[in-house]
């Protein structure tokens, strides 16, 4: 069954997030991904999906595959009107958070994966682009 | 969608199901410790087979249920972590040590089993 080149999920809830990282699985095992590969990518969303719902209460997961050079990747986008971040170096420190979790969402977001950038000011929203490149 | 957790002997044995949202995780902290009280459980399995992403927050909740229901008296072991996974957790940072784990059901339950029977007061006398 062809799967579509790309989704977005409005994340709202604790489900979305579910629903976000399960819609980036199917796209990735229908570009051949490994199943550690798939994995990871999913942890990943989980954990940027989830400072949507945390620090921003709404915003976006979109998920597209990318064709570049011969190779396929996945881009995902989770964005949002939240408050920012003030500090990015710190909010990428292991074991930082203005939240009360371990502080290992972005930096073991970012471990995750190939690429990894993000976009944020206060009061300005977050964006983070993650890509996942199929071995 | 609520995980069920089955009561065998001093044991419980909590096998998740599908994918657990925030909320199902919390509710089986929840549920967990309301069982361990009300049926002086020694020990739990928590079978997490099924998970096929164990992100900071559930793992962070499942070492929490482990410390929680420690200072009820009771054990706590985590079983199925699937290889990909518990690559991920390693990758994401997760730091799962103070935490009993298990290969399977099995491995989980003879663990137990052998901490119950180790004690100087198995079986109240």
């Amino acid at each position: 069954m062809p799967v579509a080149d790309s989704v977005r999920v409005a994340i709202a809830s604790d489900s979305d997030v579910v629903t976000a990282r399960q819609a980036a699985r199917e796209m990735g095992a229908g570009l051949g991904f490994s199943s550690t590969d798939l994995t990871l990518l999913a942890t990943a969303i989980s954990e940027v999906a989830r400072n949507i719902t945390t620090y921003a209460g709404t915003g976006e997961v979109a998920v597209r595959v990318l064709r570049e050079r011969g190779r396929e990747g996945i881009e995902v986008v989770a964005s949002d009107e939240g408050p920012g971040i003030a500090d990015v170096e710190l909010a990428l420190q292991d074991g930082y958070t203005t939240g009360n979790g371990l502080g290992l969402g972005l930096p073991g977001a970012r471990r995750l994966v190939d690429e990894f950038d993000l976009d944020t000011r206060p009061g300005a929203g977050t964006r983070v682009r993650l890509v996942k490149w199929r071995a | 969608m609520a995980v069920p957790i089955l009561k065998q002997g001093p044991f419980l044995i909590a096998s998740i199901q599908a994918a657990l949202t925030d909320t199902d995780v919390v509710r089986l902290q929840d549920d967990i410790m309301r069982q361990v009280g009300r049926f002086r459980s020694r020990g739990i399995v928590v079978d997490v087979t099924a998970l096929d992403v164990m992100d900071s927050f559930v793992s962070r909740s499942l070492r929490g249920i482990a410390h929680m229901t420690r200072l009820r008296g009771a054990e706590t072991v985590i079983v199925g972590i699937q290889p990909e996974v518990a690559f991920a957790m390693v990758q994401l940072g997760m730091n799962f040590e103070d935490v009993h784990t298990a290969l399977d059901l099995e491995e989980g339950l003879a663990f137990l089993q052998e901490k119950l029977t180790a004690e100087p007061n198995a079986g109240g006398g």
